[in-house]
């Protein structure tokens, strides 16, 4: 290329302009609606003269409400490319019979499917649930802030680094081909020599350090900083699911970690712990992964279960039924998560007397569970519900849900996993709870906070129409992935020979369809509220009668979130402040001692992207210099005095008092 | 985060003073830790380097029995835990971890070493006397 060909080596790597892949209609179309798309976002954002705002007020903020938001829209954004995945998926998978291959060649293929799964766990799932836990959680307990809001913005900033790295694999280069697990020796350096299983690798060790921080944030929060008077058990359950699951994340991830360093230290230093040969061993990648991975199952599904728990007690207008078996049913679930990962390979020979073992935890798993669905059926039962968006997609989780449970007992069953596993039986299963399970507790989520976040309800009309697109368009999607899976049909396939197939396949097109029509309205949703938010406002920062804690303050909540730190006396706090006709306090201010933004957050995550994006290419100086730079920035923010602040008195009743006439005003 | 201070340096004699205090460490302590640490150090470079057991497995066994009575040193004299220290919240998350931990590992060396007796090739004997 020029005309010192090591020094071109040296500064870019492996990166050539080959590898740009120009020769693929499908990625350039991509590539240009996204970079026009890009192109109009940040003219818009130049042109009204946003820049300035964004950065002090979003992207160096340390505030957790402002975090937690910012993690939602991580979420959404990927959910989106997600979904381009699945649907191009469904697509090929609904035409390419007989002699027709579809649109995509194999080589594209798998790295669609790989990049769906990663994406969907990695970038939608782990980030709506983070986001939520930041907004809600430190709201819940009567915090005004997470235990170390500075790591906060950081581990932010880190999660959507591994996403901008998957996003770039699309049009550099290429994204791994080899299952969202990347199994070796599939993904050994000698099936895959290309760059695409270091994309994997290199985004999800960056996102994983912004996972783990963002878990020892959260835990460290709840153990430390609740309301006086809040003990444990009375802590609503939202947080308690957010306490498990931030004690799995934190127990969890460092195995995936680890797991991920050994692959690339078999692709970059020519170790051997993975490979076929001198001693190595594939299957104690399988085993190291699953390690993590079941857990993971749990930290997604934990969050969700305790949205419905809120969701539920709420439009029920009832106490939550059975909220001690709630909790101990939560913790029963975090501890049973660990050990029952051998059920992910049944298959691969440990023998009946493993199988059994880990057949039967996967059962007993199933129990606490199930008692938590018996206890909001009897939250429901006599109790006076109200059908708002929220408890909508409650009723749907409970249904969707239950169905989902049980094909995930037939699967634990060793000698029926023998027959049904890596077929499209089990693709229908997961989908069944994570769709089910997480998705729809983070579409309630996001419908009931909504208002307390910013200030206005999300349009009822629209959210119902999302809700009915995706509910339908979820079973006509996957209930024809289990009739296919009975019969045989393996998953990650893109062309079949036996035609009659195919009338389940086009089935669970049109089901993608609906999902497809349902993910339109959700963002029509936000617009048309957006647009009508002055007649969806909700002045008393209560549109639910809701029963704890972050009802209680404004919406949006105050930078400070409570002017005082309120005083703990019930479970359902906000509800039993309410029946004693609680009286805001109107004077008696004190400064609020508050931590300062600061742009070290973003600045760290842009040297890791760079770090990253130097190692998936070879580039030794760049990553060394990313590196250091990194490195530098975490040292020098250590001597950044000036990292707090306080509210003054004056500022605290002026807010408190716009509240107090908006409240008069409105009653 | 000053919270963190809250701790102990000693074992069972030193939990006398009231819960939220300033940090404890004194020099005594972290000699103590320091020699024990190095000792146990020291113990299994030794049994290497001078080849004091003919066969490995013991010798093995005996660094592994070190090791972990390394861990226990480090965590009470150099981080301070102890079963009374942050209002037992260590002790707790201790437990948990070690809990884990002997899950992970011998859920792993369990399945390692079944898959390994399974996978490798064998005859109509060995399928019939599998685990």
């Amino acid at each position: 290329m020029l005309a010192h060909p090591d020094l071109t080596t040296l500064i870019f790597g492996r990166l050539t302009l080959d590898q740009l892949p120009l020769h693929e209609p499908i990625v350039v179309g991509t590539f240009i609606v996204v970079a026009l798309g890009a192109l109009a976002l940040l003219g818009a954002v130049t042109y009204f003269r946003l820049w300035g705002y964004l950065w002090r007020e979003w992207f160096t903020s340390i505030d957790h409400k402002k975090i937690g938001v910012m993690y939602i829209i991580l979420a959404l954004v990927m959910l989106l490319r997600g979904f381009s995945d699945a649907i191009m998926m469904r697509a090929q998978q609904a035409i390419s019979f007989g002699h027709s291959t579809g649109y995509l060649p194999p080589f594209h293929y798998d790295q669609i499917f790989t990049a769906h799964g990663v994406i969907m766990i990695f970038f939608v799932a782990m980030p709506f649930v983070t986001g939520l836990m930041n907004f809600v959680m430190p709201l819940q307990i009567g915090a005004r802030d997470v235990a170390f809001p500075f790591l906060n913005n950081f581990s932010l900033w880190m999660t959507i680094s591994g996403a901008v790295l998957v996003m770039i694999s699309l049009f550099v280069g290429e994204f791994a081909r080899t299952g969202w697990l990347a199994y070796p020796p599939l993904s050994d350096i000698v099936a895959s020599p290309d760059a695409g299983v270091d994309y994997y690798i290199w985004a999800l060790q960056i996102a994983g350090v912004g996972t783990l921080l963002s878990g020892v944030n959260l835990l460290t929060t709840i153990i430390k900083m609740r309301a006086p008077g809040m003990t444990l058990m009375r802590m609503p359950i939202f947080s308690w699911t957010a306490l498990c699951t931030n004690v799995l994340i934190v127990a969890a991830f460092p195995v995936l970690t680890a797991a991920l360093a050994l692959l690339a230290l078999d692709r970059y230093a020519g170790t051997n712990f993975f490979t076929t040969m001198l001693g190595g061993n594939a299957m104690m990648y399988v085993n190291l992964i699953w390690i993590w991975g079941h857990p993971e199952v749990y930290i997604l599904v934990l969050p969700a279960f305790g949205v419905f728990s809120e969701v539920t007690a709420t439009f029920c207008r009832k106490r939550l039924f059975g909220y001690a078996s709630m909790v101990y049913a939560t913790v029963v679930i975090t501890v049973l998560s660990y050990l029952v990962w051998l059920h992910h390979f049944f298959t691969m020979g440990s023998g009946a007397s493993v199988n059994s073992f880990f057949g039967i935890t996967t059962m007993i798993i199933s129990i606490p569970t199930g008692a938590k669905i018996f206890n909001w059926l009897f939250t429901m039962y006599r109790g006076r519900i109200h059908f708002e968006v929220p408890m909508m997609w409650t009723v749907a989780f409970m249904i969707t849900f239950v169905i989902g449970g049980m094909t995930g007992v037939m699967l634990a069953i060793p000698p029926a996993d023998f027959s049904l596993h890596n077929s499209l039986f089990l693709i229908a299963h997961f989908h069944n709870v994570i769709i089910g399970g997480v998705l729809f507790g983070m579409f309630a989520g996001v419908n009931y906070w909504f208002p307390k976040a910013f200030g206005f309800r999300l349009d009822p009309f629209w959210g119902k129409c999302a809700f009915w697109f995706w509910v339908i368009g979820f079973y006509f999607a996957f209930m024809p992935l289990y009739v296919l899976g009975f019969m045989g049909v393996t998953r990650r396939l893109s062309h079949f020979d036996n035609p009659d197939l195919q009338k389940w396949f086009v089935i669970a097109a049109f089901g993608a369809f609906l999902i497809l029509l349902g993910i339109l309205s959700m963002l029509m949703q936000f617009y048309v509220s957006f647009r009508d938010r002055e007649k969806l406002r909700d002045v008393t920062g209560d549109p639910w009668d809701a029963r704890t804690l972050e009802w209680s303050t404004s919406s949006p909540p105050p930078k400070y979130n409570f002017a005082f730190t309120p005083l703990i006396n019930d479970n359902d706090a906000w509800w039993q402040m309410k029946q004693h006709r609680y009286q805001r306090p109107s004077q008696g201010y004190l400064p609020i001692h508050m931590p300062k933004n600061t742009g070290a957050g973003i600045i760290m995550a842009g040297f890791a992207t760079v770090f990253g994006f130097a190692m998936i290419w070879y580039m030794w100086p760049l990553a060394i210099i990313a590196f250091v730079a990194l490195l530098t920035t975490a040292i020098a923010h250590t001597f950044n005095y000036e990292r707090d602040y306080y509210i003054p008195v004056d500022e605290v009743a002026r807010v408190e008092a716009a509240r107090t006439e908006l409240l008069a005003s409105h009653v | 985060m000053s919270e963190h201070a809250d701790t102990q340096h000693g074992h069972d004699d030193d939990h006398d003073h009231d819960g939220v205090g300033a940090i404890h460490a004194t020099l005594k302590g972290y000699m103590t830790g320091f020699g024990l640490a190095a000792i146990l150090t020291f113990i299994p470079f030794w049994l290497v380097m001078s080849g004091a057991f003919a066969k490995t497995g013991p010798a093995d066994a005996l660094i592994l029995l070190l090791a972990g009575i390394q861990i226990v040193v480090h965590m009470v004299y150099f981080l301070h835990m102890s079963t009374k220290s942050e209002g037992g919240w260590n002790m707790l998350a201790f437990v948990f971890t070690v809990v884990l931990v002997v899950i992970t590992l011998s859920g792993s060396i369990w399945i390692m070493y079944h898959l390994n007796d399974n996978m490798m090739p064998w005859t109509m004997q060995d399928a019939r006397n599998q685990p």
